[in-house]
């Protein structure tokens, strides 16, 4: 087993990622406006940026599932126990002590065991709970007429603010994350470009020098 | 040169009836041209009927031809025995109009209500004062609210509503009576104007089907006692509005009579502020069929918003089940230069200067310049507005009145009517209204409204003539046969006028941020979801949540940096 650079981020994946980000950050700061926290741009044009824009991303969203599907990537996502109490302590003690970090990227596990349930639970109930209550939120002229309706929209309309609160404080802890170890560049150097190093062993490292995806 | 004669005569009663736009427009001659201005010169004892040379008409009756009309009519009922011997249905129609009774049964309530029943927040009541406001009651000689109109025809005012001359109208003060030669001295019209003496034959025989704007207006727009005193959406500014007043009504816009949207069927018009349409009554119409409904969705359906882009239409379109198109749609009422009156005290009424005499202020200047009067010893203390936002509520369209007899609590406002409705029940809607603010004489005893008789000259107990709350109240409560203390004193009260005329362009509809914000239009009305309006608890509970991991990052980060300046060794950090 040995450290390579290799392409680990195919270009849907990371185009993916960064259209994700985007539209997260256009959904938050739109989303902000709705909700009264800051009076930048008109409340109509900002209805029309978010609606538009969480529509685009649930098509993305859509594309992205079948993608990590029938390419297995989603393995990555599938959360596991092991490693995870040296990972919390890391993070609780070690890092302050300057210890390096006890987990090892592999090609098959580019996410740390904390890292993998975190995005477990943003991919499998924030991401399902922001975009369940918003089209229900949206589709609300198809449904206000049954009984309760506008006590409905109300507990939806709270569920669908809380929900993106706790995105966006996945956000704030993801980004924060990435100073910790090798640095915040190093750390988004390989979204760009699609290259990082990890461990091969050396049947994986001949492989993908045969499809051209080592650099070193 | 008979012709010549009348156009001279009729272009002298425009001058005259300058007061009147309605008219002046009519005599510039478009489609209802003035009498006199016909083709055909009237041939003295015969009807004629038009030849293929004259000019071909809408209508299929010229009323200037009939012998019957030429008159000379000594009173209004004798021009409407005239109408009524072709017209033979017609007053029977019209007496079962509530414009004829003052009288509405609402089914819904149970309550008998109508001008003739119930109280207001202005004049009070009618009972005692009827010479005074059956003067625009469509019918002659109603000196006495307490008895139904008499079952005669001929009393029936046909010209009213279907006079074209403009220069038809009816005294202030006679019951209903069109002020004829010789005119009293001082009198004046239903509108404010100096009185003429009307011309009976000439209106006669300029008699149209749809009743005109001013026909109407006459009337509606000067309830009260004045321009837009009472309603605050009806106003002479609508004889002849600019677009941004009334899209529907302008010349500039739709050019629309009152009748288009308050359609008549066998002379009963469609609307009805006791009962308003706040939703389409016939939603299953077919479109192109006839339709009977003064809602705005009659015409524009419950999905009315086309662009700028599908999506906001969409949105917007999403509103009608809870938004009336009139909240958004009329930002603000009193458009157009006419003031109108917003708070009556009645309890100051009655003070008179040093020498015993009458005391006015006109502390109030209308857009154009008029002075309105802000006290009066008849009336008392007054405040008018322009451009009034108005008041929002929750409304069903129902309104239950506090009818004359009930208990009321004068430690509370007491409201003359109250909104039916809910948030969010499907026949209810967010709905703009006038509301008007009062206080009012009650009978502090027995805590009833109290009746006033305020107009009758020469009586010794009218308020307006002898300025003597005590003598006016013991004679309303009197003539209304209703037991009375004798003790009085003035309540606070809330009248709503819905508000469903003056509605303005698209562009000057109210915008997303009207409601949409903090401390806007909904605050402490909605009782329903209004994204912006507040923050709810999901995003109180949210933006907790996000600061904490906002000052987790922080302090965890802030950590890191003390104990690798503490370490000196912590690479990777």
């Amino acid at each position: 087993m040995a450290e390579h650079c290799v392409k680990v981020y195919s270009r849907f994946n990371r185009l993916w990622h960064w259209s994700q980000v985007g539209s997260i950050m256009l959904l938050f700061f739109t989303g902000a406006r709705l909700l009264g926290l800051h009076p930048i741009l008109p409340f109509g044009a900002a209805v029309l940026i978010h609606t538009v824009v969480a529509l685009a991303l649930l098509l993305l969203w859509a594309f992205a599932t079948f993608w990590l599907f029938t390419t297995g990537g989603y393995k990555q996502f599938i959360p596991r126990m092991q490693g995870m109490w040296e990972v919390g302590r890391f993070y609780a003690y070690g890092v302050f002590k300057g210890e390096e970090h006890p987990y090892v990227k592999s090609y098959e596990r580019r996410h740390n065991p904390l890292q993998a349930a975190a995005y477990f639970a943003l991919k499998m109930m924030l991401f399902p709970a922001i975009w369940i209550s918003g089209l229900a939120y949206l589709s609300y002229g198809v449904w206000d007429h049954l009984d309760g309706g506008s006590f409905w929209l109300e507990i939806i309309a709270n569920f669908h603010v809380l929900a993106a609160f706790a995105i966006a404080s996945f956000v704030v802890v993801h980004v924060y994350l990435l100073t910790i170890g090798h640095g915040f560049r190093q750390h988004v150097r390989p979204m760009v470009s699609g290259y990082e190093k990890v461990d091969l062993t050396p049947e994986a490292e001949a492989y993908f020098r045969q499809q051209g995806r080592v650099l070193d | 040169m008979t012709q010549s004669a009348l156009r001279i005569t009729a272009f002298v009663s425009a001058v005259i009836l300058g007061q009147l736009p309605a008219y002046a427009q009519d005599a510039a001659g478009e489609e209802t041209p003035a009498i006199g201005a016909q083709s055909t010169p009237v041939a003295q004892g015969a009807s004629k009927a038009a030849h293929m040379s004259d000019p071909v008409k809408e209508l299929t009756a010229d009323h200037s031809k009939f012998d019957q009309l030429k008159g000379p009519f000594a009173s209004g009922s004798e021009v409407t025995e005239a109408c009524l011997s072709c017209h033979t249905e017609a007053s029977n129609q019209v007496m079962h109009s509530v414009h004829w009774t003052w009288e509405y049964q609402n089914e819904a309530t149970g309550q008998t209500l109508g001008k003739a029943h119930e109280m207001n927040a202005f004049c009070g009541n009618v009972a005692s004062n009827e010479v005074r406001c059956t003067s625009c009651h469509t019918g002659y000689g109603w000196t006495d609210v307490r008895e139904p109109m008499p079952d005669d025809p001929t009393k029936v005012d046909c010209l009213v509503c279907h006079d074209k001359s403009g220069q038809y109208t009816k005294q202030d003060n006679l019951a209903g009576e069109p002020p004829l030669e010789p005119v009293a001295a001082g009198a004046k019209t239903i509108t404010g104007a100096a009185a003429w003496p009307v011309n009976l034959a000439e209106a006669a025989q300029s008699v149209g089907a749809p009743p005109g704007r001013d026909n109407c207006g006459n009337c509606h727009f000067y309830g009260g006692g004045g321009d837009n005193v009472k309603h605050g959406d009806l106003s002479s500014a609508l004889f002849n509005p600019s677009r941004d007043v009334d899209v529907h009504m302008s010349p500039d816009g739709q050019n629309f009579t009152c009748e288009t949207c308050h359609v008549s069927d066998k002379h009963v018009f469609e609307g009805s502020r006791y009962e308003t349409d706040v939703i389409d009554p016939h939603p299953d119409r077919k479109a192109g069929t006839a339709h009977d409904a003064a809602a705005c969705q009659s015409c524009h359906t419950d999905s009315p918003h086309e662009g700028p882009n599908p999506l906001i239409a969409a949105k917007l379109n999403d509103h009608t089940d809870t938004v009336a198109c009139q909240t958004c749609h009329i930002p603000s009422f009193a458009r157009g230069g006419v003031a109108t009156k917003t708070v009556w005290d009645w309890s100051t009424a009655g003070k008179l200067d040093a020498d015993g005499k009458p005391i006015t202020e006109e502390g109030f200047t209308q857009s154009d310049g008029k002075h309105l009067h802000t006290y009066m010893s008849k009336k008392g203390n007054f405040e008018w507005g322009e451009n009034v936002t108005p008041y929002y509520a929750w409304s069903n369209g129902e309104m239950t009145f506090t009818l004359p007899e009930e208990e009321i609590d004068p430690t509370q406002v007491v409201e003359i009517n109250k909104i039916g409705g809910n948030p969010g029940q499907p026949d209810s809607r967010i709905f703009p209204f006038k509301r008007m603010v009062g206080t009012q004489a009650y009978d502090v005893q027995r805590n009833v409204l109290a009746y006033n008789n305020v107009y009758g000259p020469g009586n010794g107990t009218a308020l307006w003539s002898y300025y003597d709350w005590e003598k006016s109240l013991k004679a309303g409560m009197d003539y209304a046969g209703v037991e009375y203390s004798g003790e009085f004193d003035f309540v606070h009260t809330y009248m709503y006028w819905p508000i469903t005329h003056m509605v303005a362009p698209a562009d000057d509809a109210l915008q997303c941020e009207s409601c949409h914000t903090q401390g806007g239009r909904m605050t402490d009305l909605a009782r329903i979801y209004v994204p912006g309006s507040e923050i709810n608890l999901g995003g109180k509970l949210g933006l907790a949540m996000f600061l904490m991991a906002l000052l987790g990052a922080l302090g965890h980060g802030a950590l890191r940096l003390i104990n690798r300046g503490k370490k000196n060794g912590g690479h990777h950090g």
